[in-house]
């Protein structure tokens, strides 16, 4: 039996449908992302979930229990909030204690628990102070344990590291996935940040215009995504459309040339696809004489790696290069664009909604 | 350039100017409060002591404080839910409800005593002619544009949506999340509203009078027809009187908890 269990559930608001419908199962402690741009749904799903909301049709169901109809506080479910969810007049101890409180439970039995999750967060020695003489960090780290003191069936997370600072954000998610781990607690964690969604998860949900696009582990939705949606909007992606030419052989028509895809192989000859090669399995060769040819637009170091964009016909791709092999390449050099056959992926466009592209800050 | 912590003589003067706009006339009360009503003599506490000896006295400030705590208590329980609910669920309404509570600003108090007067007539006398009813009423209404807008601004300084739902998450109901998380975190504006409010009963004159409550005012304004010296007294002492219910508002307001600064940075 699944932990959680959303069943077709819907919200409509006046003309916009923020939720269409999305099933999921989510097994007994496990971590599943909510991932996508925003107004996507996951944050209505969430809130769904959490019961501030009521969906306009549909099921959410805990360990095979319906509770679409039962009031946020009987839920038993613990939220972490992208911020500013301490109780201000309270100390970080008694923001832990509050819901020990609520379901009145002993003086020391509550102190007892406080101080346990608060050395679980690593603030043991911050429990006398308030809210704002913490860190955002810090705070999020009470609100965790806060969200966990009540021992609830399900954590739900929405964007708790929005309003940190980049390094802070990767500490505390690993944190996060560590605390999560150890107490084997079933999560939802809301981001539409992809690094942050892939590096914790056991499974990702990726979410566009209300649906579900592909649930997967985070390999799966990297290395294999199910739509060009989820191709676009995790990681970046060289997409190209092509058109299928030889079933047997597996190869692509792409601006004149011919490509080689072992996916192509077993598909309908003329079949409109989109290409999809990972910009790190790209590889350029100097002077090139014949094959996929462009030229080097630009570079743009990334620290690890440079990225080199090319452009070949009417479509642009980018490589991620070492330093060394990328200075080899000058903007405006001629190159081959090369990538090992196994590693493209096709996804068909003739049953596609039209694919309409995603602005680049996403 | 000015030196940290000295004040430049512009803003001195200004200072001192502004100091001798209100103590003046304090001082001139004060001067006169300490006058014998015979001989016109100074000094003397005679005026003090008459006043302190009148029953009436003692009577109508009881009264006067009653009634202003009863306003305050109606006002809080009516205004704090109300303005929770407007800020959490139609936060559309709110320049509505601001637009209501300007009403009693525009229209006059001797209007609205006899407007009131003529609605409740034909209720119980309990209400309709004890100050304890008919009265708090009126003043319920006169408190709403004070208490209103110190409740507003206190509730747009805090998260409620965030508050309200970080509480429900943890069991909390309704009840629990008003009383434990979100008046705490409006305590000073709620105090604000209460200050307001008993100064504005405590001095108010017009309703009283018209409808024939002897409160502190209207005794206040009787002695002042009658006898001039004790009548500076008496405003001394209801100043002095008003300022000391305010500290005990303010300590009684802060509970045991330490002033915690609003909002998490």
């Amino acid at each position: 039996m699944a932990a959680l269990e959303l069943k077709q559930l819907t919200r409509r608001f006046a003309d916009v449908t923020a939720l269409d419908g999305i099933d999921l199962a989510v097994a007994s402690g496990e971590f599943v992302s909510f991932l996508g741009p925003s107004g996507c749904g996951k944050t209505t799903a969430l809130r769904l979930i959490a019961g501030f909301d009521r969906p306009s049709s549909g099921r959410i169901e805990i360990d095979g229990k319906d509770i679409t109809g039962t009031p946020p506080n009987r839920r038993d479910i613990g939220m972490v909030f992208q911020a500013y969810s301490l109780f201000p007049n309270m100390t970080a101890e008694r923001n832990v204690e509050f819901g020990l409180r609520v379901r009145k439970q002993s003086r020391a039995e509550r102190a007892m628990r406080a101080r346990e999750l608060l050395e679980l967060v690593g603030l043991a020695d911050a429990a006398k102070r308030y809210p704002h003489q913490l860190s955002g960090g810090m705070q999020q780290r009470v609100a965790l344990a806060r969200a966990l003191a009540i021992e609830p069936r399900l954590l739900l997370l929405d964007e708790p590291l929005s309003a940190l600072d980049a390094k802070v954000r990767v500490q505390l998610r690993e944190e996060i996935r560590r605390i999560q781990t150890r107490l084997g607690i079933t999560t939802i964690y809301v981001t539409h940040d992809q690094e942050e969604a892939l590096s914790i998860s056991d499974r990702v949900a990726v979410l566009s215009k209300g649906r579900i696009e592909q649930v997967g582990t985070p390999a799966e939705i990297y290395g294999s995504p199910a739509t060009p949606f989820v191709a676009q909007f995790v990681g970046t992606m060289n997409r190209v459309e092509s058109i299928v030419s030889l079933t047997e052989t597996g190869k692509v028509m792409a601006d004149g040339s011919q490509l080689d895809v072992e996916a192509a192989r077993g598909r309908r000859p003329g079949e409109r696809v989109l290409l999809l090669v990972r910009p790190e399995t790209v590889e350029l060769q100097a002077a090139a004489d014949g094959g996929h040819v462009g030229s080097v637009v630009s570079h743009t170091f990334l620290g690890s790696v440079t990225r080199v964009r090319v452009v070949a016909g009417d479509s642009e791709w980018t490589a991620d290069l070492s330093g060394e092999r990328a200075a080899a390449l000058p903007v405006g050099s001629r190159v081959a664009i090369r990538f090992p056959a196994a590693s493209a992926k096709l996804l068909s466009l003739d049953d596609a909604e039209p694919f309409e592209a995603l602005p680049d800050d996403l | 350039m000015t030196p940290r912590g000295r004040i430049s003589l512009s803003a001195a003067i200004w200072l001192l100017l502004g100091l001798a706009y209100f103590l003046i006339p304090l001082l001139a009360t004060l001067l006169v409060s300490l006058r014998s009503d015979q001989t016109a003599k100074c000094c003397t506490f005679a005026n003090y002591a008459y006043i302190l000896d009148d029953p009436e006295f003692w009577r109508t400030i009881k009264l006067s404080f009653i009634v202003a705590l009863e306003t305050i208590a109606l006002t809080l329980v009516l205004l704090v839910p109300t303005v929770y609910w407007v800020h959490l669920k139609v936060p559309r309404l709110r320049p509505l409800i601001g637009f209501l509570a300007l009403v009693p600003f525009v229209v006059a108090p001797i209007i609205l005593v006899v407007g009131l007067l003529d609605v409740y007539r034909g209720t119980p006398q309990w209400f309709y002619g004890e100050p304890y009813g008919f009265l708090v009423a009126a003043y319920v209404i006169l408190a709403f544009p004070y208490m209103y807008f110190s409740l507003d601004t206190g509730f747009r300084s805090i998260d409620v949506h965030t508050l309200t739902e970080a509480s429900q998450s943890l069991g909390a109901g309704w009840p629990t999340t008003l009383l434990r998380v979100i008046l705490p975190n409006i305590r000073a504006a709620a105090l604000a509203g209460s200050f307001l409010t008993l100064a504005i009963v405590m001095g108010e004159y017009t309703i009283a009078s018209l409808s024939q409550f002897n409160v502190f005012s209207v005794y206040v304004q009787y002695i002042n027809q009658n006898k001039a010296n004790p009548a500076a007294a008496v405003t001394l002492l209801s100043f002095g009187i008003t300022w000391a219910a305010m500290l005990a508002l303010l300590f009684v307001g802060r509970g045991r908890q330490p002033t915690a600064a609003q909002g998490a940075g």
